[in-house]
Order: C-alpha cells, then sequence, then structure tokens
C-alpha cells in the first residue's frame, strides 16, 4: 500500500519548507490546489490549468483503455442482463489489475465471476471517467462537487493509477525506482503524474474522511 | 464413568474478523492503493467504525493479506465485486 506522507515529491523536497517555485515548471504552487471540505460540508475541487489539462489527457486514455461500452462479439442476450463473454484474465496487465480474478485459487469459479460481473465493472469505472471528465470545469476554476461527483473522482482516480502504477512498474519503495531513471528518461513525466494524482486523490480522501 | 478432568485447549483468536461463517473475503497488499483510501472504503463499504477498518487496512499493508469479510458465497461475490470497483485487489475463497 502507498502512504502519500511520503510520495508527495519526486524531489523529496519537504512540502512544508513553502519553497516549491523552482521545483516544477508544470505546477503554479497554488498551495489550494486539490479536493477540501467546504464550511457546508461539501467537496470542493481547485485544479490548476495544468492538473485540469494533464487530467482530461489522462482520463480520455483510460476511457481507451476501458474499450467502447458495447463490445460487438457479445451476446446481445447476455449483454441486455449485463453478462458478459470473457472468461479469462485480459492480457494487457493495467487491465488485468483493474479486474483481477475473484477467487483466491478456483480458476473455473473465477471465470464464472468474470462473465457475471466484468462488464458491470467497466460500465462503472467509464461512467466515473466520464463524471469526472464531465466536472473537470474551467480551467483552474473552483468547482464544489456533489456526493456523487466526488465519488466517481475518488474512483476515477484510483483507476488512472492504478493503471499507470502498472505501466511504470511501480513498488512501494519507487523513489528509489526514479532515483536511479537518468534526466532523458520520458518515465520520468509519467511519475510527475502519478505522483501529482496520488497527492490530488489523497486530498480527496481527506475532505470526505 | 471416568472422573478424569476434561481438558479443552482453547484456541487462541487474534483476527480482527473472526470468520465463523464458512466463505471469506480476503484483501491483498499492493503498491498502489493509499492506505488512507483501503480504510475509508472498508468503513463506507461494510460499515466498520474507523478504528476497525483502520485495524484491518493495516492487517493488509503489514500482513500481505487481510480478512474483511464472511458469509455466504452469494455475499463474498458481492463483497469481491463492490471492493474490485473500488479498486481494491480481494478474493473470496472457501474457509478452511
Amino acid at each position: 500500500m502507498s502512504d502519500d506522507a511520503r510520495g508527495e515529491d519526486l524531489s523529496g523536497d519537504d512540502r512544508s519548507d513553502g519553497d516549491r517555485s523552482s521545483q516544477d515548471d508544470m505546477e503554479d504552487d497554488d498551495v489550494s490546489s486539490g479536493f477540501r471540505r467546504s464550511r457546508k460540508g461539501q467537496v470542493a475541487m481547485s485544479l490548476s490549468p495544468q492538473e485540469a489539462r494533464v487530467i482530461r489527457h489522462v482520463l480520455g486514455e483510460m476511457l481507451e483503455l476501458l474499450g467502447p461500452s458495447e463490445s460487438p462479439d457479445q451476446d446481445p442476450l447476455a449483454a441486455a442482463v449485463d453478462i458478459g463473454t470473457t472468461t479469462v484474465v485480459p492480457d494487457d496487465s493495467a487491465l488485468a489489475r483493474l479486474f483481477p480474478d475473484g477467487y483466491t485459487d478456483d480458476p473455473d469459479a473465477s471465470a464464472d465471476f468474470r462473465r457475471y460481473t466484468e462488464p458491470g465493472l467497466r460500465e462503472a469505472k467509464r461512467s466515473a471517467a466520464r463524471t469526472a471528465l464531465a466536472t473537470l470545469g474551467e480551467p483552474g476554476g473552483k468547482r464544489v462537487l456533489t456526493t456523487e461527483e466526488s465519488e466517481a473522482w475518488l474512483r476515477a482516480l484510483n483507476d488512472t493509477r492504478l493503471v499507470l502504477g502498472e505501466r511504470l512498474g511501480i513498488t512501494e519503495d519507487w523513489d528509489e525506482l526514479v532515483a536511479g531513471l537518468s534526466d532523458g528518461d520520458p518515465r520520468l513525466a509519467l511519475f510527475w503524474v502519478y505522483d501529482r494524482l496520488t497527492y490530488l486523490q489523497e486530498t480527496l480522501v481527506r475532505a470526505l474522511w | 464413568m471416568s472422573v478424569a478432568p476434561v481438558e479443552i485447549d482453547e484456541p487462541e483468536i487474534d483476527e480482527v474478523v473472526v470468520p465463523d461463517k464458512p466463505w471469506v473475503t480476503i484483501v491483498w497488499n499492493d503498491p498502489v492503493n493509499l492506505m488512507s483510501y483501503v480504510a475509508f472504503v472498508l468503513q463506507k463499504h461494510f460499515g466498520y467504525s474507523k478504528e476497525k477498518a483502520t485495524a484491518l487496512m493495516l492487517d493488509v499493508h503489514q500482513r500481505g493479506k487481510a480478512v474483511v469479510s464472511n458469509g455466504t458465497r452469494e455475499e463474498m461475490e458481492r463483497d469481491v465485486e463492490a471492493m474490485h470497483g473500488y479498486g481494491l485487489w480481494a478474493t473470496m475463497q472457501h474457509d478452511t
């Protein structure tokens, strides 16, 4: 599991030292960026224009990964009652992480479980990503979220981190992984995005809990 | 009739959730899910207290897995599906 107290900054700087301006040009140093609970008990979202752009992009990729709502080779009758035809773990490791086996040690039962649950789970994940996209709103603008919207954000941020984490081979000591990368490594940008999404999700959990 | 005292070995119980039904849902540790998020999900879905949800989360984190619920097979399928919906890595199995 990840403890965000450790993973906030790739540079390892302490957030509380108040000097983040030289750290990353992509960030506008808005200390209120993220989610917080408003005085009325609602969840207020505030994202920098750069964050909004990056999140729009990764949520779009997420929807692409999850695929269209209706698969052409799906049995129409089964589709009508939300039963899929897929019984095997997805080839793509990120999809396999989003839709793991349901049984610890029973492949047959897992295949059945997948048939009955994966279509609905896929649709729920698509729906969460779409809701988050729809509420991104004006770049840099603040927005108060409904309970449903904040729950969708929570799931969408988590799903996106699971996919990125799988792509990057995230471990519990991933900061060591980053330390070993050369300056020109394209994965550095993805680690930055992962780190930022982690921070945003942490602020959202705190706002809700 | 024997009057010898009967010795009963009481098993030691140290699990947070004591499975007394035949199926269990297990949540496994993974490097991505936030500790705060996992505890939040356990409280929200199962209705556990913040303390119990946090204790279970720490069990997952420190021991690699924890039994988070138990019940009938159908109940556990619903729990596992809900955990997958939240992005937690969960499986169910027959309790042995």
